[in-house]
């Protein structure tokens, strides 16, 4: 299942992409013809798959869980009134169907009918209402309460209706309604949701997937719900494999222990480029929903002059990046949003890989060749430091490059990493950088006011670069305050200018979500949102099934 | 004697106070906190959430207060909820961790005690020869060789050439449907490349030690004694010697005590084993300080235990250093 968090926009940490998220118009698999003559196969229920996950559940309720492995075990036993679709739309799920009224303050849902939790209660607005409240209780611990917080009046009329009003028009708060909505009658009892047998033991939900185990830091199973309201999923059990280690999981792929898990570009373009591989695994490639970027602290004092931040953009080679990070696996970046999404302006400018025109804008900007070939200006030479965070390859990687790329041209740039916590605390918080290459996850929703806003620069928010230009922050509040999506595409279109021309960062590249899955899986289809979004539709046919056990 | 343990025992309270307070104050030293994981680069996470967060897990209290308040609850023995957002109890998730630590570690140590002493002895007794000087390589390279390396490859060997070992866990998928002895295969099967090269990589230790302290053994005057009386072989070493020579291993095997619940990170890493080195490591990356608590003191503990049984073990074993 494993779908985007529906308004979260997280930092990526250590491992890089995580999800099966997925998209846009690159979406590839090794062997479609085989598919093709597969697709005539019927349908059967049974079987299991096994997926493997670095990460342990950490809980099971997603107000208060922030890991993407308990965010993933979520999503298979509960629903949110909306979801993304397979072009990265939002549709209804719980919700039938929903309007906004004219002003753009109130959305009212309307509720789908005979819907019924896993122990046959049904589900109703009053367990809408019921999850709202307990997000915005300040006896619940969670770090998701914002957007709600921002709804000035909710009501539910009647069992099938649900109605939010906000102060001003809201557009990411539609998406916020893709929350994991909570069974009332099971939690009502607890003051703390999160001390409850529903996010410690066993969850009840409403979704495809009802849950029959967890054995922390070994597996985590479910099983199909024979009265999903999409009707029952063909597979059988879904069991989760805990494998923190990327080797053995891949050995672990190869024997047959997992079905399916992310390869890295390594894996991808080498180690599962065999015969043998190929007989048994489909591979899919699409374009992952983050990006990686060399952000400036702009109130340093080499930073601060655009030219000197164009001239860095122009010595940088990303196809060569693109290549030695992610073995051609991915694209180059221009902009903070996923290529092939309708918000995406592919025809900002881009600053193509020139070192001659890098040195010429470094020389305008008072920089000369020294003695030792680094450049000099007024005494000072230009050297700084690069962080990031340890334990990610692929951005010690790219430092690497980096490093070279600019040496190139005279800068001397020292590559320093950090642990995560000490990397945000001790040098994030506190301004203490002078560059650093980090991620961003992106979400479907094109707000990124918290990104971008100069009101968001203040210690622990997330404009730590510094960023601050005023028509930026006029169209970031346009650009929510109006759910007319040709206003916003107007809106962040703009932005996506602004950013190219100024260059608070330097957009690096988007790669590939790289998955792979056991060929006796069928019905997989790749759209721009990935792989997942058609899960229960997954099915293996009668004569390859393999786990029969777990048949009743 | 029993004077003597009992105060040893009582003295172990001040000193796991000591050790918890050093313990408390480091780990809060450490940059970023609990809540980070949920609050750090999410921007829905504003001023007032963090604050509450914080409220929430009693961060908002001066170190000193948070400091006595852990240490009133484990007076009464209770460890509290761990911060990850489960809450779940640490004891709980302690205790379902050491079975499975313990079982590698245990079978891990009987199979170096087994190998590495008649190992030392051995090439003790015939020093030089070629088994001495094969022996000693072995153990070395075992000592030497990267575990998350060898362990690959392993694993490669068995479990995807071969087909014979399954590659990483504690048990198969369908475990739960098999027949009793069924069962007791399959976990034999998880078991044995872990258990095998937790002890490879544990041999040269026991072995060189052993070796040494036979040497040191044979040397002595009551061997030539034992000799000249026209003892067998097989008797001086067995009886005279190894006895003898047994005696420093026991300090070792009381200081082995708390490593027996420590568990190994890369270790339990590359073979996905939920154990100790795995809760451990995890309560340090998300910085779940009650939990981090919860096994320091079980550790602090188990070493001044240990440190204890090796004191008493060794006044058994020895009557010369016996004390009134």
């Amino acid at each position: 299942m494993r779908r985007l968090p529906a308004a979260v926009l997280v930092a990526m940490l250590t491992f890089g992409t995580i999800g099966l998220a997925a998209g846009c118009s690159g979406e590839k698999k090794e062997g479609a013809a085989k598919e093709t003559a597969a697709m005539r196969v019927a349908p059967a229920y049974g079987d299991a798959i096994v997926f493997g996950s670095n990460g342990d559940v950490s809980g099971f309720l997603t107000a208060v869980t922030s890991d993407a492995a308990s965010h993933d075990a979520a999503s298979y036993v509960f629903n949110g009134l909306v979801r993304y679709d397979k072009n990265v739309k939002l549709e209804g799920e719980l919700a039938e169907s929903w309007e906004v009224a004219s002003d753009g303050k109130k959305i009212t849902f309307r509720l789908r009918k005979g819907v019924k939790w896993h122990d046959g209660t049904p589900f109703t607005s009053d367990d809408v209402m019921f999850t709202y409240r307990k997000i915005i209780d300040p006896k619940t611990p969670t770090a998701y309460a914002e957007d709600f917080k921002q709804v000035r009046r909710a009501s539910n009329p009647d069992p099938h209706t649900f109605v939010v009003e906000y102060e001003k028009p809201f557009a990411p708060a539609l998406a916020s309604w893709g929350m994991s909505i909570l069974p009332k009658h099971l939690l009502e009892k607890y003051e703390d949701i999160s001390k409850s047998p529903l996010n410690k033991e066993h969850p009840i939900g409403t979704g495809p997937y009802k849950f029959v185990e967890w054995k922390p830091g070994a597996r985590v199973v479910f099983e199909a719900n024979p009265d999903y309201f999409e009707g029952k999923p063909y597979i059988q059990r879904v069991i989760t494999r805990i494998i923190p280690d990327q080797a053995t999981m891949f050995l672990e792929l190869k024997s047959g222990g997992v079905d399916s898990m992310n390869l890295t570009p390594v894996q991808y373009t080498r180690q599962a480029e065999t015969e043998e591989f190929r007989k048994s695994y489909n591979k899919y490639r699409y374009t992952a929903f983050n990006y990686t970027y060399l952000g400036f602290r702009l109130s340093h004092p080499f930073f601060a002059d655009r030219k000197v931040r164009r001239a860095i953009a122009h010595a940088i080679n990303k196809k060569e990046l693109v290549e030695g990070v992610l073995f051609g696996l991915g694209r180059e970046a221009i902009g903070p949003y996923k290529p092939g999404t309708w918000v995406y302006n592919p025809d900002v400018p881009a600053f193509p890989y020139d070192p001659a025109r890098a040195r010429a804008l470094l020389a305008e900007a008072g920089w000369k060749q020294g003695a030792d070939g680094t450049l000099e200006n007024g005494g000072k030479k230009f050297r700084f430091t690069v962080l990031t965070n340890a334990g990610n390859e692929s951005r010690a990687k790219t430092a690497a490059i980096l490093q070279q790329h600019l040496s190139a041209v005279g800068i001397a740039m020292e590559i320093r990493t950090v642990e995560w916590a000490a990397f945000i605390n001790e040098f994030i918080d506190k301004r203490k950088f002078d560059a650093v290459i980090l991620g961003w996850n992106v979400t479907p929703d094109p707000d990124q006011y918290d990104i971008w806003s100069s009101r968001k620069t203040g210690p622990k928010e997330l404009n730590f670069v510094g960023f601050s230009n005023t028509e930026v922050d006029r169209l970031l509040e346009e650009g929510r305050r109006t759910f007319d999506l040709e206003k916003r595409r107007k809106a962040y279109f703009r932005i996506q200018e602004i950013l190219a021309e100024e260059l608070p960062y330097v957009f690096l590249y988007v790669p590939d979500s790289l998955p792979a899955v056991h060929n006796r899986f069928h019905g997989i289809e790749p759209a721009p949102i990935g792989i997942s979004y058609n899960f229960i539709r997954w099915f293996v046919p009668n004569e390859r099934q393999k786990y029969t056990s777990f048949q009743k | 004697m029993l004077r003597y343990v009992v105060r040893r025992l009582l003295l172990t309270i001040p000193l796991l106070v000591g050790i918890s307070l050093i313990s408390f104050f480091v780990m809060n030293m450490a940059p970023g906190g609990p809540i980070g994981a949920a609050a750090d680069m999410n921007p829905k996470a504003t001023a007032e959430v963090r604050e509450r967060l914080k409220a929430y897990y009693g961060l908002d209290q001066p170190l000193h207060v948070q400091y006595g308040r852990w240490l009133r609850r484990m007076a009464t023995l209770d460890f509290g909820p761990s911060f990850s957002p489960d809450g779940r109890q640490v004891a709980d998730k302690i205790r379902e961790r050491i079975p499975v630590t313990l079982a590698i570690n245990l079978l891990s140590m009987g199979i170096i005690l087994l190998v590495a002493i008649p190992i030392g002895i051995y090439s003790a007794v015939r020093k030089d020869s070629w088994f001495d000087r094969i022996s000693t390589v072995t153990v070395f390279t075992g000592f030497a060789i990267p575990t998350f390396w060898l362990a690959l490859l392993l694993m490669m060997l068995f479990g995807v050439k071969l087909g014979w070992l399954p590659i990483s866990g504690l048990v198969s998928l369908e475990h739960d449907s098999l027949s009793l002895a069924g069962k007791a295969w399959d976990r034999a099967q998880h078991l044995l490349l872990p258990v095998l090269l937790a002890g490879f990589g544990g041999l040269a230790g026991f072995s060189r030690y052993m070796r040494s302290n036979m040497l040191e053994v044979i040397r002595q005057d009551y061997i030539a004694t034992a000799k000249a009386k026209g003892l067998t072989e097989r008797l001086v070493v067995f009886r005279h010697a190894v006895r003898n020579a047994l005696l420093p291993v026991i300090t070792i095997l009381g200081l082995s005590v708390p490593d027996l619940l420590g568990g190994s990170v890369i270790f339990e890493t590359i073979f996905a084993i939920p154990g100790m080195g795995q809760l451990f490591y995890q309560g340090v990356m998300s910085r779940d300080y009650p939990l981090i608590m919860g096994i320091l003191v079980i550790g602090s503990f188990l070493t001044l235990i240990g440190n204890l049984l090796a004191d008493v073990g060794y006044a058994l074993a020895d009557p010369r250093i016996r004390t009134g």
